[in-house]
């Protein structure tokens, strides 16, 4: 869990230094999922990012998200899978599927 | 998140205490939980809330069904700690093994030329009798107790105190002659044979180890196993 703490000290730097911020966690998880249930990831407004919620295949969608996120302020829940056209397109290719909760850090 | 939850987790995460948040779904609305104090805005009735608890307190991050709708609950937790008993050689594997397995491990031995920095570089050593430095350092359920002393006068206190306490895990070095041996003094400290049915002994999983770092590999697999298999039993 030190993983998480860390962070979370980035996303509060980032929110100190006035960037936008978003948090992702992986909320759910089917199959062979890379990153376990909890797993995080935080994403600033210049979409810089910190941590993980797959092996790589997805973050970039979840980045894309996110600063959806930062500017609108509604959290959003994401689904990707194999059977999941969008994140065939992304390459979630271990086979499992994940739900990711993305939310803004006020 | 606002800004006080963020505090709040990273305060937590610092001192080493555990947490929880719970987040609703549907709305991103959170509820912050660690021991009897609570932060946020998610309005939980009190089933919800010691649902929340029990998770906090199994360290288990998911998804809960409640009144208020599905809300996700994630623990922040301290590293778990594992407690040498013996700054022997095998200990000397293991501690870099713990470490590397998100264990805080600290290494008991009150004999000064074994519990040395040299021998254990940055590790936490304890040069107190392991039933005084098991007292203070309080064993809860995320603890595991090795003892690889060999020497009853040793290991026995620290078994005393393991046993007393909730630790998920407790391995005896030695042979079953031993342990044979071992088991009829516990049982004359006046514990139970099902108190002893705790005691992993001989220690490892059965893999034929013969190096230290073998028997650390041992050591440290069937820890993980009895941490793992009883979580898994816990959510079937």
């Amino acid at each position: 869990m030190s993983d998480t703490l860390e962070i979370l000290e980035q996303a509060a730097r980032w929110r100190e230094e006035g960037s936008g911020v978003a948090l992702a966690t992986v909320t759910k998880t089917w199959g062979s999922a890379p990153r376990p249930v909890g797993a995080k990831l935080a994403v600033n407004g210049a979409g810089a990012m910190v941590g993980s919620v797959s092996g790589g295949c997805v973050e970039g969608a979840v980045v894309e998200a996110a600063r959806a996120v930062i500017r609108d302020g509604k959290p959003r829940l994401l689904d990707f899978g194999v059977s999941n056209e969008e994140a065939w397109e992304v390459g979630l290719a271990c086979g499992g599927k994940i739900e990711i909760f993305v939310e803004r850090v006020a | 998140m606002n800004g006080r939850l963020l505090e709040a987790l990273l305060a937590a995460g610092r001192d080493g205490r555990s947490a929880a948040l719970a987040t609703r779904i549907a709305d991103g609305s959170q509820l912050f939980v660690e021991g009897g104090r609570t932060l946020g805005d998610l309005a939980l009735d009190e089933a919800a809330l010691q649902a929340v608890r029990d998770a906090l307190r199994a360290d288990r991050n998911g998804s809960l069904e409640t009144s208020a709708g599905r809300i996700f609950v994630e623990v922040m937790s301290p590293p778990r700690r594992c407690f040498v008993v013996g700054a022997v050689h095998i200990a000397q594997p293991l501690v870099q093994m713990l470490a590397l397995a998100d264990y805080r491990a600290v290494v008991i031995d009150p004999r000064l030329s074994f519990a040395t920095e040299s021998r254990f570089p940055g590790v936490e050593l304890r040069t107190d009798w392991p039933d005084e430095a098991l007292d203070d350092l309080k064993p809860d359920h995320r603890s595991a107790v090795v003892t690889l002393t060999h020497d009853p006068k040793l290991d026995d206190p620290a078994l005393d105190r393991a046993l007393k306490s909730e630790c998920f895990y407790i391995g005896a070095l030695g042979s079953r002659r031993t342990h044979a041996a071992r088991t009829k003094r516990l049982l004359e400290r006046g514990f139970s044979k099902s108190d002893l049915g705790r005691i992993h002994a001989p220690i490892g999983l059965a893999i034929g180890a013969v190096s230290p770092a073998e028997i650390a590999i041992a050591i440290l697999a069937q820890m993980t196993q009895t941490l793992r298999r009883s979580e898994e039993a816990e959510k079937a």
